[in-house]
């Protein structure tokens, strides 16, 4: 059952499309690794041992510039904190399954391997192919995702800064936020997180993503219980 | 600069596999409580927002909320993409060509 051939290739099948997108996602993450001073094979270790490029983005600026380790690891938590809440959430579906396929399952989780995951699951956590399905589309996204940050380490500064490729990542965080907010405490949540950010961003030390993560969580919560009590 | 790269690199795995990994790992019969669940519910929307507001909105470390910030109208349209289309090559897509659509008539 573990390896169903066919479950697996349907979950390689539905990361198709995503891949349009984790493409170049991954380049800039290369790109953007290199630009910044790291030395191409640091970045490609890290990509293989970190395998979040939100964090590996945000960091590359502190990292070249020779912050403190434990302030990179910091931002690095926070940033990634959300994995927190889909290892939650894909616990009520693998949370009986063989623990080295929970270690496994652990390090391929993306946001877009989540969002696949729940788009076809969400409402039948008892469904016996999600796990190859799982498999099929992680392996499929973390491969594509490696070659394309090799590529864009390897491309490293040959990019001409005029085609201002580096705004591609803060549109691919955008692309993941958008669907997020469909209900007015979520956009509560984002909205007073963008405030708190560009308000605070003198702060030092990328400070002003942390305080914008505790404003933002903090507003999501309060906006629910206040819709509920009305 | 090298062993202190090396040891941030470590760190940024580990934090970032024990996030990934955390509740996975908890035996069957433990609980996750109900507030955190609540909680951790706005973390992406919340975190990923304080990543990407600060490019749009901010033109050298300065405040820019005009329309002489090509960046802030690039992220718009690329915003209205997401919206419409929910795919991320759109959005990449269209918020680069805005860009330089932008930039060429600012």
């Amino acid at each position: 059952m573990l390896f169903d051939r066919s479950l697996f290739a349907q979950g390689v099948r539905a990361a198709l499309p995503v891949l349009l997108g984790v493409v170049p996602f991954g380049v800039i993450t290369g790109v953007a690794m290199v630009a910044s001073g790291i030395p191409p094979f640091a970045a490609i270790v890290m990509s293989l041992l970190v395998f979040a490029g939100a964090s590996m983005v945000a960091t590359a600026q502190l990292l070249a510039s020779g912050s403190p380790v434990l302030l990179v690891v910091l931002t690095t938590l926070i940033i990634n904190l959300r994995f927190m809440m889909y290892s939650a959430s894909l616990r009520l579906h693998f949370a009986h399954a063989p623990l080295r396929w929970r270690l496994l399952i652990g390090y391929l989780t993306a946001d877009n391997v989540y969002g696949l995951m729940l788009q076809r699951f969400s409402d039948r956590p008892d469904d016996p192919g999600k796990m190859p399905f799982f498999l099929g589309a992680g392996v499929a996204i973390w491969l594509v995702w490696q070659l394309a940050v090799l590529a864009g380490v390897l491309i490293g500064a040959g990019v001409p800064t005029s085609w201002r490729l580096d705004f591609a990542a803060p549109l691919a965080f955008i692309a993941m936020t958008i669907p997020l907010l469909r209900d007015r405490a979520m956009i509560a949540a984002a909205l007073a997180a963008g405030v708190t950010v560009v308000a605070a961003h003198a702060l030092p030390l990328k400070l002003s993503v942390l305080l914008a993560a505790a404003v933002g969580i903090t507003a999501g919560m309060v906006f629910e219980r206040r819709t509920a009590a009305s | 600069m090298t062993l202190s790269l090396w040891l941030t690199i470590l760190g940024m795995a580990l934090v970032t596999y024990l996030a990934r990994a955390s509740f996975l790992l908890l035996p069957p019969g433990v609980e996750t409580p109900p507030w955190l669940r609540r909680a951790l519910r706005y973390v992406p929307a919340a975190v990923l927002t304080a990543i990407w507001a600060p490019e749009l909105a901010l033109q050298k470390e300065v405040l820019s909320l005009t329309l002489h910030n090509e960046r802030l109208l690039a992220g718009a349209v690329a915003i209205a993409a997401a919206w419409r289309f929910r795919a991320s090559f759109a959005t990449i897509v269209s918020g680069l060509l805005a860009l330089h659509l932008f930039d060429w008539l600012i």
